[in-house]
């Protein structure tokens, strides 16, 4: 059992045309730059990304709208501080939205990884991101059958990570991660720092490595948010 | 339309963010929208504790860092740098929004565009152009056993932000509890405005003609009395 893999680039070399790829990550904290950036030299196109967002300046998601890889996004929350890139195409009818509670979004994610086909939550009923979707009545209450997200890949930074693909994750950077771990054929996980199955307490293992596929080390991965204060840009 | 002189007769959004932190008792689990809500925070009572959510992954984060300290890893849902406090805790978006849906949160608090006299919210979207963006802003309206409305009384046009039924599109239907405004303070009660306190400046005619349903008073309505702040 080795899932770690030698390099970014390897990481990400069956990423193909036309993939669903969930993107871990809320804003910058959790986003997996160093890979976003190595699927982009890669450029594999027509892709649908499932993110919290829609990217963000110049680098990561945004890079990957600009370089114009990004078919379709399925998010809660496409604005940013500076969100040119997906507003520029997405005005002019350049790149498909499906707009998802936030909530919703995380429970269809999780939904996808549990073998649960659809659910029914209170979210969005009586408003227009309920239109077309079955309600029901439970217990004099309405509620919105809302259907899974699964995902051919994920792209997903944790903190340590094991070859049996055991993670833990820093702080709030946990956030989607975990569930899109769960819900994609092939997740693929940059972590901070390799270290010796064993080490990770098994008490303190966050995501078991029975949903991770491939473990790649970025011993000092960006951040979003220093990389766009400074002014960063992918090309 | 609103008049000089009712204009001039109202709080200021931290007179009515201190109102609203009143009602927020120890020990209660609390999520502030991100923008005006978050100013609550800073108005708790001495001697009451709550802990605050923060639907990206956070119970009990504290104030901001210095500005240099700041760590990209521990943010609040507006995207902003936080602190934790003792007893603060991580966890993943499934089990932060199963908080919120599941009833575990005591009191969310929102700003709205309107609020129907049914306690439905539109706090999401103006209209159909340009980019929509929704959040966590229509799963939090669900589940918290109390939904306040920080907001308000008028628009900046004076159109009045509290109606019969809202025009712009619902951010979620009939979940709305109690409304704190510039100018009063309104719970919903069975689809009904309940007036429980207003400026003594105020007669109930003059708040009535800057509300758009109708104010309904069941007992006696309390001064609204706010401290400088």
């Amino acid at each position: 059992m080795n899932k770690t893999s030698q390099s970014l680039a390897a990481a990400v070399s069956e990423i193909g045309d036309g993939a669903t790829v969930m993107i871990g990550g809320f804003g910058g904290s959790g986003a997996p730059i160093e890979l976003i950036h190595a699927l982009i030299s890669r450029g594999p196109k027509d892709l649908t990304v499932i993110n919290n967002n829609a990217g963000n300046g110049r680098i990561g998601i945004a890079a990957m709208i600009d370089a114009g890889m990004v078919r379709k996004m399925i998010c809660s929350f496409p604005k940013s501080s500076d969100p040119r890139a997906f507003t520029d195409k997405y005005l002019a009818g350049e790149i498909e939205l499906e707009l998802v509670p936030q909530g919703t979004l995380a429970e269809r994610i999780r939904a996808g990884g549990a073998g649960i086909p659809a659910f029914y939550t209170p979210t969005a009923y009586g408003t227009e991101l309920a239109e077309g979707k079955p309600i029901s009545e439970f217990d004099g209450r309405h509620y919105v059958q809302e259907r899974w997200l699964k995902a051919d890949f994920a792209i997903i930074k944790a903190h340590l990570g094991d070859r049996h693909g055991n993670l833990t994750y820093n702080k709030a950077a946990r956030n989607f991660n975990p569930l899109m771990c769960m819900a994609a054929a092939s997740t693929i996980v940059q972590v901070s720092r390799i270290v010796e199955a064993g080490e990770i307490d098994p008490e303190h293992v966050v995501t078991p490595g029975i949903f991770v596929d491939r473990v790649v080390e970025v011993s000092q991965p960006r951040q979003e948010e220093e990389l766009i204060r400074a002014g960063v840009t992918y090309a | 339309m609103t008049s000089i002189a009712q204009e001039e007769i109202k709080l200021t959004n931290a007179q009515i963010a201190w109102r609203a932190a009143q009602d927020i008792v120890d020990g209660a689990y609390v999520n502030l929208g991100i923008g005006f809500p978050e100013m609550v925070a800073r108005y708790q009572p001495p001697g009451r504790e709550a802990i605050f959510h923060t639907e990206n992954g956070i119970l009990d984060f504290g104030e901001a860092p210095k500005p240099g300290e700041e760590d990209w890893d521990l943010i609040n849902a507006g995207k902003k740098a936080v602190t934790l406090k003792p007893g603060a805790s991580f966890f993943h978006h499934a089990d932060s929004f199963a908080m919120v849906r599941g009833g575990h949160l005591d009191v969310a608090i929102l700003g709205a565009l309107q609020v129907a006299q049914s306690g439905d919210l539109a706090n999401w979207r103006v209209g159909s152009k340009g980019v929509p963006a929704v959040g966590g802003a229509m799963d939090l309206v669900h589940g918290a056993k109390q939904v306040f409305v920080i907001t308000e009384h008028v628009t900046k046009n004076g159109e009045p932000k509290l109606v019969e039924k809202c025009t712009f599109p619902l951010t979620g239907v009939a979940c709305v509890t109690r409304v704190y405004t510039s100018h009063a303070v309104i719970d919903i009660v069975e689809r009904r405005f309940v007036l429980r306190e207003k400026l003594a400046a105020l007669s109930v005619e003059e708040l009535q003609s800057m509300t758009g349903a109708p104010l309904h008073i069941e007992g006696s309505v309390a001064d609204l009395i706010v401290p400088e702040v």
